[in-house]
């Protein structure tokens, strides 16, 4: 089980949150100017890299809040955590 | 001290002096019918061993004797069933630490549990720690002294009943005195540290991320009858360490050659262990096989212990000088560039078969009898712990083992473990690993600390690979490599030849590596001979992969306290007693105990169902819906926020008035649905379905924090804050009147969808106009402490009405007979709004709200969705069972046949006096009035596709 640290909490178990899908996948400003297959972009196709990867994750049985992370899918590791209000960290 | 005792010359290997047993206080024990004697500090092996007896019982497959093979978890063979105290399958002997009257039989690899629940408790207990150390041999204990002193937190466990890991089988020396006066100096000072908590008896069986450790500490079996009956048996110990430090040792690996599974053909270290630890000479007339030098101490030992060591045959073609002037000493013969080819014997070895082998062809055989065969080809270091969190490891030509290949950030491997075999270096070892771990955690510490000499007292002649010695006269088929599963060196001939190419898919062709002891003995050893077969070199082939758990672990202990009605919360409502003594019948919704229904005396489910159902359409009933999810949100944005995640507006809700919602994912699909009331101008409470309740709060504060941040809007969880006692039937106006007197209950002074604060003897209660079942009712809410008081004051006063109480049950046929929908149930994540004949919750004026841009979606589009209908079947009595397909029928045809839908739900109706169901159908909405089929128990049943709504279809019910 890993350990994650909650930007509010600091380091807590893993059972602790919620993960929420890929980051920075902002919802369409006006989603009535959007085509079906842009629409169906925003809802349904997300990346699916094997290294860091920036996802969203919740403490949910904690403080509830919402954060970003960069995470390497294969290793598990957290590179960063981020607030929702911070820019994502640069990557390499 | 044992009725089962006999004399103690009974255990006629037991040497007078030696060990650490207290040959003070006699057990008497129970071996496969046999009475045998043993004493504190035994094993049952060892107490065995005494005796003369080795094998345990037959093999699984081949029906081949087999006994005892090492002295600790790694002995592939030595299982038992424990019968007393309490029964227990599946152990080894050489881990169950003797207790007077103990009573266990052998058995062939499966065992037996017992009939009657087990009475023990197992608890877990978390820690946290600067510093895990795994082993207390002589690498772990120096590290934890080293840390200790340092002022380091430090845990540090041992699987073994006390300290001292290899040093308890061996007369070694360190600082010129008895090494295990050492450890016992070392376990002294270290109970002296405030933060070091040292635990023996416990293993660490699972070690994952970030320095994630379970150990299974077992608390009371070696105490037998003594044992505290308030000390939980076992305990497993969830350690979060800032950097664990293994330091578990070596396996010794036997050697595969013909028939080299018999009885008294054991590892050389663990006959060394049953002479130096228990006492025991494990037999008279020796034979020494081996690669390396270890396996010299034990030939020198036995010997000296009065053992006649016939030979060390040594495949190497160089034996150790050291060694050899010993064995001179002792007359022992060295046979350097031989093997041992075969055995004899049936439940016990008579003789070994011994030839030279150069060039992997055996010469001459030479036959020497025998009653003990000791085998050592080599050392295995424990990686387990290291490999499971995901440490590579690598190949060491000179070991011929897998030793750790990386360093990693919070893990150190040291000692045996990582491939350090020598006392003195281990010892140097674990000095090292202990600076550097200090220093990466930055805890100041005073420089490498003084090592304790001691002598190595072998020499230092490389060892040999050599995985397998060439079958004489046979294909293998009598050369074991996992002695529990039967498994040979032909099975994997034949696995290799079928085409597998590597070690996963042989294991699991072979099935060498799965039994209770995981491969400790026969992985890499399988490794090794499929690499000779395929021809690739072992190192590149590699092992299987290390999984947790290490050793066996009770499921009972992993569940610890978790059971029975601890195993998840049980949540009741504040009315949960008065339930209770009414003899409700309960479902499990979520976490929560509902009444499904009240039975009277004599009623089964669909009786009382159909009563409860009459009562709350024809009178009066109440339901205790206190576990409705209600989230209070508030804030100058709430109005916007709610209008954003519901399907219809909630902005142009009045204060006072109450309206019904539907909130989507962004995908159109429905995802909860409740009542909405608005408290004030920035206040609203949201009623969500009790399953829903914390999907629904944190949908709403993911959308809050992650896209609209800018709203100012708080969200608070406050269904236990509420009771909710919805009073529902045409007399409801009369029971709630009566016990609301200044509220005006009439139609016009409370109208539907409407709330009214009011307080009953100064207790504020809120009365709303809602209606889940179609009829006239008034949901009275107030707060949980005085829910009692005030369910008690309607039952009162509903008395004269007949007032029914009604379960989960009856309100689901109430709602359905109204094509209400249970988000769930008649809903699965593929259905909209429009699909449940619900367009009129969809709002058209509102530019966007969360699911809006996907109603427009061809795919939502399409005639052909499936839609919400009532089902009748012709057959009134017929209840359809939910999740059946429907079908076009009358007759199937051929496969596949075309699904047109399924049942969501099905009930018995009192006010229909049939039976209906509800069904998601495609084009339902168009199809009213057809007949199509349902598959029941074998045939094809008709039913007739109905408009949704079944009962009061004009709602002339609902006010009155
Ligand atoms: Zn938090």
């Amino acid at each position: 089980m890993q350990l994650i640290t909650c930007p509010y909490c600091g380091p807590r178990e893993e059972v602790e949150f919620h993960y929420g899908g890929q980051a920075h996948v902002a919802y369409p400003a006006d989603p009535s100017a959007l085509s079906d297959e842009e629409w169906a972009h925003y809802l349904f196709f997300r990346d699916n890299p094997r290294g860091p990867f920036a996802e969203r994750w919740v403490h949910a049985l904690g403080c509830r809040r919402w954060f970003n992370a960069v995470r390497d899918t294969a290793t598990y590791r957290f590179h960063h955590i981020y607030r929702l209000d911070e820019p994502k960290p640069e990557t390499t | 001290m044992s009725e089962l005792g006999s004399p103690a010359s009974a255990a006629p290997l037991r040497l007078p002096e030696a060990g650490r047993i207290d040959r003070t206080v006699t057990y008497g024990f129970s071996f496969n019918g046999q009475r045998l004697i043993g004493h504190p500090g035994d094993t049952l092996a060892s107490a065995l061993l005494a005796h003369g007896v080795h094998q345990t019982s037959t093999s699984i497959k081949l029906g081949r004797p087999r006994g005892i093979a090492a002295a600790w978890a790694e002995d592939p063979s030595g299982l038992v069933q424990i019968e007393e105290p309490f029964p227990e399958p599946m152990l080894l002997a050489t881990t169950v630490e003797l207790i007077d009257g103990l009573v266990a039989h052998g058995i062939p690899g499966q065992g037996r549990l017992a009939e009657v629940p087990d009475s023990a408790r197992y608890d877990a207990r978390h820690v946290h720690a600067d510093l895990l150390v795994v082993g207390a041999g002589p690498t772990g204990l120096s590290v934890a002294l080293a840390a200790a002193r340092a002022g380091a937190r430090v845990v540090l466990v041992d699987e073994q009943s006390e300290a001292g890991g290899y040093l308890l089988g061996s007369n070694e020396r360190i600082d010129d005195r008895p090494a295990l006066d050492w450890v016992a100096a070392a376990t002294a000072e270290l109970a002296g540290f405030a933060d070091v908590l040292h635990l023996q008896r416990t293993t660490a069986f699972g070690h994952f991320h970030d320095g994630y450790v379970l150990a299974l500490e077992r608390r009371t079996d070696h105490l037998g009858a003594s044992a505290p009956r308030n000390r939980s048996r076992q305990r497993v110990w969830r350690i979060r360490a800032r950097h664990v430090l293994i330091a578990a040792g070596a396996h010794e690996r036997p050697i595969v050659f013909t028939d080299n599974d018999r009885p008294g053909i054991m590892l050389a270290g663990g006959a060394r262990t049953f002479l130096h630890r228990y006492g025991v000479l494990a037999g008279r007339d020796v034979v020494v096989f081996t690669t390396n030098d270890s396996a010299y101490a034990a030939a020198v030992d036995l010997a000296d212990a009065g053992a006649r060591v016939h030979a060390v045959v040594d495949a190497r073609a160089e034996a150790p000088e050291a060694w050899k002037e010993e064995c001179t000493r002792r007359d022992i013969p060295v046979r350097t560039g031989q093997v041992v080819c075969g055995t004899e014997g049936v439940d016990r070895v008579t003789a070994a078969s011994v030839a030279s082998l150069s060039d992997g062809a055996l010469g001459e055989r030479d036959r020497i009898a025998c009653d003990l065969l000791l085998v050592s080809g080599g050392w295995n270091p424990a990686v387990h712990l290291f490999s499971q969190a995901g440490g590579r490891l690598r190949y060491d030509e000179s070991l011929g083992a897998f030793v750790p290949g990386e360093d990693r950030e919070d893990t150190t491997v040291a000692g045996a473990a990582a491939g350090v075999l020598e006392l003195g270096e281990c010892l140097a070892d674990g000095g090292r690993a202990a600076e550097a771990a200090l220093t990466a955690l930055g805890i100041r510490h005073g420089g490498l600390q003084a090592i304790p000499a001691a002598g190595t007292g072998s020499g230092q002649t490389p060892p040999l690979v050599l995985w397998r010695v060439p079958d004489p006269d046979g294909d293998g088929t009598a050369q074991f490599v996992d002695l529990q599963r039967d498994a040979t060196v032909a099975d994997i001939a034949r696995a290799v030849g079928a085409g597998m190419r590597t070690v996963e898919h042989i294991k699991r062709y072979t099935t060498i590596g799965t039994a209770h002891d995981q491969g400790k003995t026969s992985g890499v050893i399988a490794s090794g001979i499929a690499a000779e077969l395929i021809g690739r070199p072992v190192g590149e082939l590699g092992t299987t992969t290390f999984r947790p758990p290490y050793t066996p672990v009770a499921f009972a202990a992993l569940a610890g306290r978790d059971r029975g009605s601890l195993f998840d919360p049980e949540r009741t409502t504040a009315v949960h007693a008065w339930h209770l003594s009414r003899g409700a019948v309960w479902e499990d919704v979520g976490q929560w105990k509902r009444p499904r229904y009240y039975p009277l005396p004599g009623e089964d489910m669909e009786a009382a169902v159909l009563r409860e159902c009459a009562a709350a359409r024809g009178g009066v009933g109440i339901l205790d819906g206190s576990t409705l999810g209600k989230i209070d949100v508030q804030g100058p944005d709430a109005a916007e926020f709610l209008n954003r995640l519901y399907t219809n507006m909630m902005a142009t809700l009045k204060v006072g008035s109450v309206r019904y919602g539907v909130m989507c994912g962004a995908d159109g699909m429905v995802l909860d649905d409740g009542t909405v009331l608005r408290l004030a101008d920035d206040h609203f409470l949201a009623y969500t379905s009790t399953g829903g309740a914390a999907a629904v709060l944190e949908w709403m504060e993911e959308w809050l924090q992650t896209e609209w941040p800018d709203l100012r809007v708080y969200l608070t969880s406050v269904t236990e804050h509420w009771a909710t006692f919805p009073v529902v039937g045409p007399r409801s106006r009369d029971v709630v009147g009566a016990v609301f007197p200044d509220v005006d209950v009439s139609n016009d002074g409370f109208p539907f969808m409407t709330w009214r604060d009011t307080t009953l003897g100064g207790v504020p209660v809120r009365l709303a106009r809602v209606s889940f079942s179609g009829e006239l009712a008034y949901e009275v809410n107030v707060d949980t402490w005085h829910a009692q008081a005030v369910w008690d004051r309607l039952i009162a006063a509903g008395e004269r009405h007949g007032i029914t109480p009604y379960g989960t049950e009856t309100m689901h046929v109430l709602r359905a007979e109204k094509a209400y929908p249970i988000v769930g149930q008649d809903t699965d994540g593929t259905v909209t709004p429009h699909d449940l004949g619900m367009a009129w919750v969809v709002s058209k004026k509102k530019p966007d709200f969360i699911g809006k841009r996907s109603f427009a979606r061809g795919d939502n589009q399409r005639p052909d969705r499936k839609q919400l209908v009532a089902l009748l079947p012709e057959d009134h009595d017929l209840l359809l069972p939910e999740g059946s397909q429907v079908v076009e029928g009358p007759n199937l045809s051929e496969p596949p046949v075309p699904m047109l839908g399924h049942v969501t739900s099905s009930y018995h109706s009192a006010e229909l006096q049939r039976t209906f169901a509800l069904a998601l159908v495609k084009s339902g909405r168009s199809r009213i009035g057809q007949v199509v089929h349902v598959p029941v128990g074998g045939s094809l049943v008709p039913v007739e596709i109905r408009e949704p709504v079944l009962v009061d279809p004009e709602g002339a019910r609902r006010d009155g």
